[in-house]
C-alpha cells in the first residue's frame, strides 16, 4: 500500500469558540494501482482529507502514512512526502504565477533541488502529459492561455514533481463539456500508460463512473462508504439519503428494471447500458 | 482557517451604546481623544477612567475582551514608558549602568502609559461596539460637509465596504495559494530574511492577480446595479438622530469640556 | 412590438481596437428577439460567445455594429443606460465577486440605494426580494460565511429589488455544487413561473436547459441552433459537434435509434425513456 490512514481526526480551531471537527476517526488504505473516487457534500470534510495526504495538514490524532512516512513525525521528510502525493487544487489556474509557461511548471521540480537537465525533461514531459505543445507554448505567458490551458499548466506543475499518488480536487470545476472531456481523458491516460495512482475528487457521478474503480464516500466528517464502483452505486437509496446521486443511466435502468425489466441495472455508462438493452429488447422481441 | 476571524474586534450587542448614532460615537470620541490631550496632571485622569467604566458597563461588553485590545500595542507601551523613564531629566531616584531613572522621569513614564492606554482603549470601544458598516456610514456623514473642498467622502466610504467585505474572502485565498505552492515544494518558512521574501513572490503574484480580476468583476457587477456615484444615493438603513442621542453628546460635551478647563484653573 | 422585451438587430461585436489583427470579433451579425415572459436558454461552450452577449444585453457593453433594444430603449442612448440596466438586471458567475456589502440585506439593498429610491420602500423591496429566494432568515449574516448556492441566490435577491422586468443571467450555477446548482434551478425557475419574470439563462449544462421554453445555441459568435429543448435535443449529433452534452438518456435513446429499434427523438428525461420502452 502506498498511503495507510489510521483513527485520523482532524479538529480544526481547537479550543476556540470556532472549534469544528471536520474528520471523525478515518481509516483508508490507498493501493499502489487504485483509481479512487472521493464523492461528498461540499463541507463533508474531503478537502480537510486530501490535505492531509501530502502533509498539508497534521492530524490532531491518529497517523498518515505515505509510503512508510509518517506525515506528522518531527523527523518526517516533508518534501519528500509532497513529492510523492501530488495535490492539484480546486481551479488551480489561480496559481499561475511565473512570466513563462516553462518557468511555472519547472517551479516544482527546482524546489526539490533537481540538475537543470533533469529539469528540462521534466518540464517536457509534464507538458506533454497533459497535451500542451512544448515548442509553441513553453516561451508563453500562462496568463495568455485559454481556461482549459491555464488548467493544464497548472496540472502539469504538479506532474512534474513526479509523484507517484496524484490528487485532483475537481479538476473540471467550471470547464465547459470539451475541456472537461479533455482533462478527464488526460487523467485517465496517467492512470493507464503512466501508472499513477490517482485520486478523483468530484461532484459528477457521471464522471466518476465512467473512470474510477473505487469509491470512498464522505459525510459529516466520517468515512461512511468504500467499495468497487459498481457496488458503491447499487446501493442508491443510502446514496440519496447522503444527498448525493447516481448516475442518470443507472437511475434509468434501475427504474427500468423495477418496470418488470429483468436488464443488469449496475450499468454505468451509456455504451454499457446500450449493449445491455440491445441484448434484452432483442430478446424479448425474438420470443 | 482564516474565515472565522471576525474583522474589526465588533463585540455585537443591542445596549444603548451599540444603539448610539455612529456619528454621535464618532465626535464623542473625538472629544475624548481632544481631552486627554489637554491634561497635564493625575487628577482629571479619575474622570477619564470614570467614563471608560462607565461606557464599559453600559455597553455590556466584558473588561476582558476591551483589555484584549491592548495586547498587540504592548511594546509601544512599554517602550514609551522606558524613553521617558530614563530620558527625562531631573532628581535621581537609581541608576542602572549608564541610565539614570529620575524622580520626574518616572511620573512622566507613568503619565504617558496612561495616556496611552486611555487612548487605546476609549477608541477601541467605538470599535467594539459599532459594526464596521454603521462606522463607515458614520464617517460618510461626517465627512459629506467636506465633499464641497474635494473631500471624496462617499468613494472613501465605499472602498472601506468593499475592503472589509473582500478581507476575509481574500485572507481564504491566500490560505489556499500558499497549500497550493507548498504542495509544489515551496517553503515560506525557513531560510533568512532575503530569501524569504523571494520565496513570497509565488504567493503574492497570484493574489495580485486574482485580486485584479475580482476587483473587474465587481467593478461590472456594480455598474449593473446601476452604481454611479454617491449622487443621489438613498440609504437602507438612514442615520437619524433621536433624543439619546443628543443626550448623549450633550452630557458628553459638557464632561469633556469640564476636564479641559481643569487645565485652566 | 408590445410582448418583446430585447430585440438584437444584427449586432456585431469586436474586442480590441486598432489594427484588424488585434480585433476579436465575439459576436457576428446577430439578430435575436427575447419575448416578455419567456425562459430562454443560450447554451454554448466557453470562447462562443455567449458572455458577450449577455453584456450587450443591458448596455454593459454597447455593438460595435447594429443596435440592442431593451424596452423599446437602445443601448447606445446615454440618458436611458440607467432604465435599461433597471429593467435587465444580470446576474453573473461567481457569487464572492458581486457582492459588495458585509450584511446580506445591506447587499440587497445596494441596487435599490443607487436608484435613490426612499429607506421605506427600499425596507420592503429588501425583505421581499429575500423571501422569494429564500433567504430572509440570512438578512443579518455575513455573506463570506454562507454556502456558493446562498451567495448567488443573495446576488439574485440583489437584482430582483431592483424590479426588473427580466434577469440575465450568465453561467450563474459554474462555480456551485449539485446543491447549490439545484437551489438556482428552483430559485430561476420561480423567478419565471411566479413572479413573471423574463429569464434570459446562459449556461453550457445541458440539463438545466430542459425546462426552458426556447434554446439558443451559439458557436463561434453566431446562432447555431435555436429551437424548444426537444427540437434541439433531438439532434444530438449536432450538439456534440458543438461541444456540448446531451443528457445521458437522450443519447441512450439516440443510439437505440441508431441501432433500428423505434423510439421517438425528443426523449429528455428517465421517465419518457422508460415509458416508450
Amino acid at each position: 500500500m502506498i498511503i495507510k490512514i489510521e483513527n485520523l481526526n482532524y479538529i480544526y480551531n481547537p479550543n476556540t469558540p470556532f472549534e469544528k471537527k471536520a474528520l471523525d476517526n478515518i481509516n483508508l488504505t490507498v493501493e499502489e494501482g487504485d483509481f479512487i473516487g472521493l464523492i461528498g457534500h461540499t463541507g463533508s470534510g474531503k478537502s480537510t482529507l486530501v490535505q492531509h495526504l501530502n502533509g498539508l495538514l497534521k492530524p490532531t490524532s491518529g497517523k498518515v502514512i505515505v509510503d512508510g512516512i509518517d506525515t506528522s513525525s518531527k523527523d518526517g521528510n516533508l518534501k519528500e512526502v509532497r513529492q510523492k502525493v501530488g495535490l492539484v487544487f480546486q481551479y488551480p489556474e489561480h496559481q499561475l504565477f511565473e512570466e513563462t509557461v516553462y518557468k511555472d511548471i519547472a517551479f516544482g521540480p527546482k524546489n526539490l533541488g533537481l540538475e537543470k537537465d533533469e529539469v528540462h525533461s521534466r518540464v517536457k514531459k509534464a507538458m506533454e502529459l497533459v497535451g500542451l505543445d512544448f515548442e509553441n507554448l513553453k516561451e508563453r505567458s500562462p496568463f495568455e492561455l485559454s481556461g482549459g490551458q491555464k488548467r493544464r499548466v497548472a496540472i502539469a506543475g504538479v506532474l512534474a514533481m513526479k509523484p507517484k499518488v496524484l490528487v485532483l480536487d475537481e479538476p473540471t470545476a467550471g470547464l465547459d463539456p470539451r475541456g472537461r472531456d479533455e482533462i478527464l481523458g488526460r487523467i485517465q491516460k496517467l492512470y493507464e500508460e503512466e501508472g499513477i495512482t490517482i485520486i478523483l475528487v468530484s461532484h459528477s457521478m457521471e464522471d466518476i463512473a465512467r473512470l474510477v474503480n473505487k469509491i470512498i464516500v464522505m459525510h459529516k466528517g466520517k468515512l461512511v462508504m468504500e467499495g468497487e464502483t459498481k457496488e458503491i452505486f447499487r446501493k442508491a437509496e443510502k446514496l440519496e439519503e447522503l444527498g448525493l446521486g447516481i448516475p442518470q443511466i443507472t437511475c434509468f435502468m434501475r427504474r427500468y428494471k423495477s418496470r418488470g425489466n429483468p436488464v443488469d441495472d449496475t450499468v454505468l455508462t451509456v455504451e454499457e447500458a446500450k449493449r445491455e438493452l440491445i441484448n434484452y429488447l432483442r430478446r424479448r422481441g425474438n420470443v | 482557517m482564516f474565515r472565522d476571524i471576525t474583522i474589526g474586534l465588533y463585540f455585537p450587542g443591542n445596549t444603548i451604546i451599540h444603539r448610539l448614532d455612529p456619528r454621535i460615537k464618532i465626535i464623542i470620541i473625538m472629544m475624548f481623544i481632544t481631552s486627554l490631550f489637554f491634561i497635564t496632571s493625575f487628577p482629571p485622569y479619575i474622570l477619564i477612567l470614570a467614563f471608560i467604566l462607565f461606557v464599559i458597563y453600559l455597553s455590556k461588553v466584558p473588561l476582558k475582551h476591551v483589555l484584549k485590545g491592548l495586547k498587540p500595542l504592548i511594546l509601544i507601551i512599554v517602550v514609551t514608558f522606558l524613553i521617558n523613564a530614563f530620558l527625562t531629566k531631573g532628581e535621581e531616584l537609581f541608576s542602572i549602568g549608564p541610565l539614570t531613572v529620575t524622580k520626574e522621569g518616572l511620573r512622566q513614564a507613568v503619565f504617558m502609559a496612561l495616556r496611552l492606554i486611555f487612548l487605546i482603549t476609549g477608541t477601541s470601544l467605538l470599535t467594539l461596539t459599532t459594526s464596521p458598516i454603521s462606522l463607515t456610514d458614520g464617517i460618510e456623514k461626517l465627512l459629506s460637509p467636506f465633499k464641497r473642498i474635494g473631500v471624496p467622502a462617499h468613494e472613501l466610504a465605499m472602498m472601506m465596504t468593499i475592503a472589509l467585505r473582500f478581507i476575509p474572502t481574500l485572507l481564504e485565498e491566500t490560505d489556499k495559494i500558499m497549500k497550493a505552492q507548498m504542495a509544489r515544494g515551496a517553503d515560506f518558512e525557513s531560510g533568512n530574511i532575503l530569501n524569504r521574501a523571494k520565496n513570497l513572490v509565488p504567493l503574492l503574484v497570484p493574489l495580485f492577480i486574482n485580486a485584479f480580476r475580482r476587483a473587474d468583476e465587481l467593478a461590472i457587477a456594480m455598474e449593473a446595479r446601476c452604481y454611479r456615484g454617491g449622487e443621489n444615493r438613498t440609504r437602507l438603513n438612514e442615520l437619524k438622530l433621536d433624543r439619546k442621542d443628543i443626550l448623549a453628546i450633550s452630557l458628553s460635551t459638557l464632561y469633556f469640556g469640564f476636564i479641559i478647563s481643569t487645565r485652566y484653573i | 412590438m408590445a410582448d418583446e422585451i430585447i430585440r438584437i438587430e444584427n449586432v456585431t461585436y469586436q474586442y480590441g481596437s486598432g489594427g484588424e489583427d488585434n480585433q476579436l470579433t465575439a459576436i457576428k451579425d446577430i439578430s435575436i428577439s427575447v419575448k416578455r415572459g419567456e425562459y430562454l436558454v443560450i447554451l454554448g461552450h466557453n470562447g462562443s460567445g455567449k458572455s458577450t452577449l449577455a453584456k450587450l444585453m443591458n448596455g454593459l457593453l454597447l455593438p460595435t455594429k447594429g443596435d440592442v433594444y431593451v424596452n423599446g430603449m437602445n443601448t447606445k442612448d446615454q440618458d436611458k443606460i440607467w432604465d435599461i440596466r433597471q429593467t435587465a438586471g444580470m446576474v453573473f458567475q461567481n457569487p464572492d465577486n458581486q457582492i459588495v456589502a458585509t450584511i446580506v440585506e445591506e447587499d440587497v439593498a445596494f441596487g435599490p440605494e443607487n436608484q435613490g429610491i426612499p429607506p421605506l420602500e427600499i425596507r420592503k423591496r429588501v425583505d421581499e426580494a429575500l423571501r422569494i429566494v429564500e433567504m430572509y432568515e440570512y438578512k443579518k449574516h455575513a455573506p463570506h460565511l454562507l454556502s456558493g448556492g446562498q451567495k448567488q441566490r443573495v446576488a439574485i435577491a440583489g437584482i430582483l429589488a431592483m424590479k426588473p422586468d427580466c434577469i440575465i443571467l450568465d453561467e450563474p450555477t459554474a462555480m456551485l455544487d449539485p446543491i447549490g446548482r439545484i437551489e438556482i434551478i428552483n430559485t430561476i425557475k420561480k423567478l419565471n413561473r411566479e413572479e413573471k419574470k423574463t429569464i434570459v439563462h446562459i449556461t453550457h449544462y445541458m440539463d438545466e436547459a430542459v425546462e426552458a421554453d426556447r434554446i439558443l445555441v451559439m458557436e463561434e459568435g453566431r446562432i447555431a441552433m435555436e429551437g424548444t429543448p426537444k427540437e434541439i435535443f433531438s439532434q444530438v449529433d449536432r450538439i456534440k459537434e458543438l461541444g456540448l452534452d446531451v443528457p445521458q438518456v437522450t443519447e441512450l435513446a439516440y443510439e437505440l435509434r441508431k441501432e433500428g429499434f423505434d423510439i421517438p427523438n425528443d426523449i429528455l428525461t428517465v421517465e419518457e425513456l422508460v415509458k416508450v420502452l
